[in-house]
């Protein structure tokens, strides 16, 4: 067995990070519906699915990654307005359950629509030629489209903290977060401003989808393993809260990266021992508001 | 309020009138089977890690029942395939299992995808006495305590299949070796194959890690086997893990140091994680569509499979459904009965050549004798989008290679 060197010790810790990059973008999507909505996104996986998929058929027409990775989110985040505007609007102020429920057999739906559609087989996905290969990070070889994940994420994460922090779209949409009866007294129209929101969450966890595609194909119950891990990061980080949806992504990230050089086999239960001892140290998680499941 | 009344009343029509539609419109088209027809129970993963090998199997079997019927069936007796899906999971298996024995009556069961899933369907079929045909790979199925007579194994073993693929790979690619596993049954049995045919060719292990069947991201462990510089990486898993982890392992350079070898190279993986990620991997196979041009029941079949499926080719495991199915229906044939001593006695002394050259069961374990071919994927000279696969080198049936009946336990 090799020697536990500086160099293997820092490569897994970066990693780890890279690895926790795909988990921000799917935990940043459903803290955002959880923390401005109250929706428990049980249909989150499913979107993140249809972000792999709808990059197969545009790539199917003719487009490339690039467009891609415009279009995508943007589209399903389009599918995911009309989920809102059609099916989550009728339910809220009514229990946080009811949405949960409702998301969790809208997923069942979306993915079996995909099997019929696409078939169960697994699809391929190339990664874009410019990004193929494996670059020398100083500390050894790590694959180049990797780092463009990260890079992705870092972009999505300024791109996000501007709007929300210095438009005033996004100071409409954090009033309406913490007061929306006072926002709608005020003239504003909170429908308009959660219909965005959750386009905003499906977009992000397309993406999220989208990139992972080239790393691991495509298949219809794609997005069942990410949900489970999207939920302990959103939960690690505090159900609602986006800077926690980042830490908590990057420490499970690397969580399962160190576990996996000392015990691979026990790499995912680490992730579910990490959620237990935080809920039990400190159950609304790292930034979470207590008392907003309740 | 009669107002209030006639709305929710209608309301509530509507809703019933809608889940009526809906159950309609989703019930499953499960097949069943009439009462004079021989009833064929197939278990198989259609969903999960495995599905798109899976299915393939389905169509494969199907063929073979078709051809039984296009020939008249068993004196004018049909064969039918109960196909259900068992999620990749024992439990779910063995309720299939016991559903299509109960339930369904079926005469005989063969099918699962999984080294552990299919010592779960062994194990309903041997409590009541029903005939299993497994069709995947397992050494324990074939030992003592999980055989009985009851079972019988079509596929190939991890001991043959890893035997034949460590003595074609070791001497030639170096003694460093590492290993990336599934953490089950499968993976375990493949690495013990491989140690067992690398100890006496001298083989160092530098790595064996195994990792959870259905990982999908192995970026944590491959800088660990980047780092331990083997000069074979042995990655032991199926199905999606196969080509998640070939893909990964491709992008994070391990082929500029190591040549990959797996156990078991399939062609749906292949197909699924493209010419690039999987050119150069080594890997044994119990078949290939390729051998056509040499074995003329696999032209055959595979033209049988064209036919059907729009001129596409049949895969490794799915072949292993069609030889699994075609075995046993053949059997029935001659004993001229589908009662299981009968059919299992016949079984015991068939020698066929389904798909792929001549095969027989062993009589002590059931085993089926069979060749295995060493290929290699190719990325370039390919006739079309089937031609994946070069045939390196090819081992005969030969008993020989297979643990022997005493290692197993048998008397």
């Amino acid at each position: 067995m090799a020697g536990l060197t500086p160099d293997l010790l820092a490569m897994q810790v970066f990693a780890g990070l890279a690895l926790g990059a795909v988990y921000v973008l799917m935990a940043l999507g459903m803290s955002l519906l959880f923390g401005m909505l109250t929706v428990v996104n049980f249909a989150h996986g499913a979107f993140y699915m249809l972000g792999a998929y709808g990059a197969v058929a545009l790539l199917g027409y003719g487009g490339n990654f690039w467009v891609c990775l415009f279009f995508i989110p943007l589209a399903v985040g389009l599918v995911g307005m009309a989920v809102e505007r059609v099916l989550i609007r009728p339910l809220y102020g009514r229990g946080i359950d009811y949405p949960l429920l409702l998301t969790f057999g809208l997923a069942y739906v979306i993915v079996e629509l995909v099997r019929i559609g696409f078939g169960t087989e697994d699809l391929p996905f190339d990664t874009p030629a410019a990004l193929t290969g494996a670059v020398n990070i100083g500390i050894g070889y790590f694959p180049l489209y990797r780092l463009f994940v990260i890079a992705v994420t870092g972009v999505v994460l300024v791109g996000l903290w501007l709007f929300l922090e210095r438009t005033s779209y996004g100071l409409i949409i954090r009033a309406g977060a913490r007061d929306p009866q006072i926002v709608r007294i005020l003239g504003i129209d909170v429908g308009r401003v959660w219909l965005v929101v959750f386009g905003i969450g499906t977009g992000l966890a397309a993406l999220a989808g989208l990139l992972a595609a080239p790393l691991q194909g495509a298949s219809p119950d794609m997005g069942d393993s990410i949900l489970a891990i999207a939920f302990v990061v959103t939960v690690v980080g505090g159900m609602g809260s986006l800077l926690g949806a980042v830490l908590a992504g990057l420490l499970v990230g690397v969580v399962v990266s160190l576990t996996s050089l000392v015990a691979p086999e026990a790499a995912q239960v680490a992730v579910f021992v990490l959620m237990a001892v935080v809920l039990l140290v400190r159950p609304q998680g790292f930034f979470g508001r207590a008392g907003l499941m309740s | 309020m009669s107002e209030l009344g006639n709305r929710a009343l209608t309301r509530r029509r509507v809703l019933i009138t809608g889940a009526a539609a809906g159950a309609a419109l989703c019930s499953p088209a499960i097949v069943r089977a009439a009462d004079n027809d021989i009833r064929i129970g197939f278990p198989v993963p259609l969903t999960g890690p495995y599905g798109t090998e899976a299915q393939d199997q389905v169509r494969c079997a199907q063929l073979a029942v078709d051809q039984f019927n296009a020939a008249g069936g068993l004196g004018g007796r049909k064969a039918v395939l109960l196909s259900r899906d068992d999620k990749l999971k024992p439990g779910e298996a063995a309720t299939r299992a016991i559903e299509l024995i109960e339930k369904d009556h079926a005469d005989v069961i063969v099918g699962s995808l999984s080294a552990s899933v299919q010592l779960a369907v062994n194990n309903v079929c041997k409590q009541r006495r029903v005939l299993y045909n497994s069709i995947s790979q397992s050494d324990q199925i074939t030992a003592m305590p999980d055989w009985s007579p009851y079972t019988f194994h079509e596929a190939l073993t991890p001991h043959v299949t890893a035997g034949a693929v460590g003595r074609y790979a070791f001497p030639r690619f170096g003694k460093r070796v590492a290993f990336l596993s599934a953490d089950y049954a499968y993976g375990h049995e493949m690495v013990a194959g491989f140690r067992a045919v690398g100890a006496p060719l001298g083989i160092d292990v530098v790595a064996d890690i195994s990792v959870p069947l259905g990982t999908t991201d192995f970026s944590t462990v491959l800088p660990r086997i980047a780092a331990a510089k083997p000069d074979i990486l042995c990655i032991c898993n199926f199905g999606r893990d196969q080509h998640v982890s070939i893909k990964q392992a491709t992008d994070f350079g391990i082929k500029r140091t190591s040549r990959i070898v797996v156990p078991v190279l399939l062609y749906t993986a292949r197909v699924a994680g493209g010419a690039t990620a999987f050119d150069g991997v080594i890997g044994g196979t119990s078949y290939y569509w390729g051998i056509e041009k040499t074995v003329p029941s696999a032209k055959a079949f595979n033209d049988r499979y064209r036919a059907a499926n729009g001129g596409r080719v049949p895969s490794d495991y799915g072949a292993l459904g069609y030889g699994g199915v075609y075995a046993v229906l053949k059997a029935m044939k001659e004993a001229g009965t589908t009662a299981t001593d009968k059919v299992i006695a016949t079984l015991q002394d068939l020698h066929y050549d389904a798909y792929k050259g001549p095969q027989f069961y062993r009589p002590c374990d059931h085993q089926s004798v069979q060749s295995v071919f060493i290929i290699e994927s190719k990325s370039k000279d390919m006739a079309d989008q089937y031609d994946v696969f070069n045939v390196l080198a090819t081992d005969p049936p030969n008993v020989d290679a297979l643990m022997s009946c005493k290692a197993e336990g048998h008397a």
